[in-house]
């Protein structure tokens, strides 16, 4: 009865809020004024905040210093773009072997925000932050947003995580320097999030794809039509999605689903972002310095070519990052935009080097599993993921560990159970999974860097 | 008149039904009545326990994923058409059988037939106003 009457009430939200779509009044953005600056220029300014940024790790970070050292390089050796191939790479190791302020470019009492990654190998990644940091992330967040869509008026619910993670107060900061009106419900709780999708009118929203899709879901069975909602776009990342997830994200919502790009180490969001074109994701260049290279044999490659995403910080000062190994695979985008911006497009991120499987040639990351066993069961249960071939046909199966919470005495309840699960994972995953249900503590416990996946397709 | 049922959560291979028993051996719990639900995959030990209380701290202790779920235990004659009469008196109901198992012991030309009831309340008011006799669980 009670579920009935919410159903009804959530119906009649649903209509009154369908009568205006809420559109806000177009003013001119002279904050994204720096999105068209000639090309000669910008690389102009590149080049000057290369140099400085060099000097400062040179000067200030011990790593950085050996590094260059090695290789007989001083700051002054930096004379053109070209020359930022000849300064060493950093990778993900680099932070962890440093943890936890062993990278950090500015004295303690300079920094004001520290975010940590979470890291699958027990200890996070720090990045610090001085208030020329925040100013820098809110002011390129805010051009990322713009980009996007994102006005004075718009009224954005905000369901990334605050807190340590940099979604949530990367989003945060940006969309209030737009002025637009900031709902910081952070992630979870999803029925909240829907009434106040209802009731305050929200235009936009951010949050990771997977729970996007999970919001839709929960609607439908709410009654609620998110496309009758006054939502015009969204911004997503966090996590590597496809163009098939985003077209049933647009289908179900009626927005625009933009691709926004970043990663903490570098600033948090706001790396690269689509524009309305969605094709290809445009770098805050003036901030950020993009090269693309082979992964086997580091070296530079030309524009156009697909190879592992290195990225500068021009700007940053508590954090500063120096040819950082993102190992997203992606290829820079030859040629100008219809949208009119002289920063320089990535092609979306579908891949991280170091993580995917390709089973039945789908791109798969052990990721989006976890994200749907999250959605489901409120908590990620152990599970595992064994890959096998049967006649030359790759099969997946996900093994999980039974919790009280999904165990029942009738076989029918449990057989559902690990229907829906499997239904779950074709839509995130675009192919057949089989859910095995297994006795709790039968899965592998590890210390270090948890091994989920068994690729047993060779043997 | 309810029975506390205990199910285990056990995968469909060879050897796995051993560990709950015997834990429930080594404590001195009497395995009353039992039903084995299988799939290819997985089974559930349906289990009728002398202290089901003590039964389900010991298995989950010891890992066991354990829900407790309330079953009636009806007696009914130990004849031709005992069984028929108690499902007579759930004709016309809404009430399902969601399962059912044979109790091993009777008394008296009686036998107790185990029902996992979709509800079990109105099944309890049902089968009473019929004149039919649940067995309680100190009797078992």
């Amino acid at each position: 009865m009670r579920n009935g009457k919410r159903e009804t009430r959530n119906a009649k939200r649903a209509a009154a809020m369908s009568v205006a779509k809420h559109v806000p009044v177009v003013s001119p953005q002279p904050i994204s004024a720096l999105d068209y600056m000639p090309r000669p220029e910008l690389e102009q300014l590149q080049l000057h905040r290369l140099q400085a940024v060099i000097k400062r790790v040179w000067e200030r970070v011990p790593l950085f210093r050996t590094r260059m050292n090695e290789r007989r390089l001083a700051p002054e050796d930096i004379v053109s773009l070209a020359d930022v191939a000849k300064l060493p790479f950093t990778v993900k190791t680099d932070l962890r072997d440093t943890y936890p302020f062993g990278l950090f470019a500015s004295p303690m009492e300079d920094v004001v925000r520290l975010h940590a990654s979470s890291g699958t190998t027990g200890k996070p990644i720090v990045v610090a932050y001085t208030q020329n940091d925040l100013d820098t992330w809110a002011s390129v967040m805010a051009r990322a947003m713009v980009c996007c869509g994102l006005q004075k008026g718009d009224i954005l619910q905000n369901a990334f995580g605050y807190g340590l993670f940099t979604g949530g107060l990367g989003y945060h900061y940006g969309a209030e320097r737009v002025g637009a009106t900031v709902i910081p419900i952070s992630g979870g709780n999803t029925e909240r999030q829907i009434m106040i999708m209802c009731d305050f009118g929200v235009t936009a929203i951010c949050c990771t794809p997977t729970y996007l899709l999970h919001l839709v879901d929960r609607a439908e069975s709410m009654g609620v039509d998110l496309r009758k909602l006054g939502m015009r776009f969204g911004m997503f990342g966090a996590e590597p999605w496809t163009e098939a997830m985003r077209r049933r994200m647009e289908a179900a919502t009626g927005i625009k689903a933009h691709d926004l790009y970043g990663l903490s180490e570098i600033i948090g969001p706001g790396v690269s972002t689509e524009c309305y074109c969605q094709d290809g994701l445009h770098i805050l260049e003036d901030h950020f310095l993009a090269e693309i290279i082979d992964p086997e044999s580091g070296e530079v490659l030309p524009d156009g070519a697909e190879g592992e995403l290195v990225v500068t910080t021009l700007t940053k000062e508590a954090f500063p990052m120096i040819r950082y190994r993102t190992r997203d695979i992606t290829s820079l985008i030859i040629g100008s935009c219809p949208c009119g911006r002289t920063l320089r497009r990535m092609r979306r991120v579908g891949q991280r080097s170091d993580d995917m499987l390709i089973i039945r040639g789908v791109n798969i990351f052990p990721s989006q599993v976890e994200s749907v066993l999250l959605d489901m069961e409120g908590t990620l249960p152990h599970y595992q993921i064994i890959l096998t071939r049967d006649h030359g046909l790759d099969q997946m199966e996900v093994q999980v560990e039974v919790t009280a919470q999904m165990f029942s005495d009738s076989v029918s309840a449990i057989e559902g159970l690990r229907e829906k699960l499997a239904n779950a994972m074709e839509r995130v995953l675009q192919i057949r999974v089989l859910i095995t249900l297994v006795e709790p503590r039968t899965i592998q416990r590890s210390e270090g860097k948890a091994k989920r996946v068994f690729d047993r397709r060779l043997s | 008149m309810k029975i506390t049922q205990l199910c285990v959560f056990a995968e469909n291979k060879p050897g796995h039904m051993v560990a709950p028993c015997r834990l429930l051996a080594e404590a001195g719990l009497n395995i009353r009545a039992l039903l084995l639900a299988d799939t290819s995959r997985f089974g559930i030990m349906r289990l009728i326990v002398t202290d089901p209380q003590q039964a389900a701290k010991i298995l989950e202790t010891a890992g066991f994923v354990v829900k407790p779920t309330d079953v009636l235990a009806v007696e009914v004659a130990d004849q031709p058409g005992g069984l028929a009469k108690v499902l007579e008196a759930l004709e016309g109901t809404s009430i399902n059988i969601e399962y059912m198992y044979a109790f091993p012991f009777g008394r008296e030309g009686k036998a107790v037939l185990i029902f996992r009831f979709d509800n079990t309340d109105a099944a309890i008011q049902q089968l009473q106003s019929a004149g039919i006799n649940l067995v309680g669980s100190q009797e078992l």
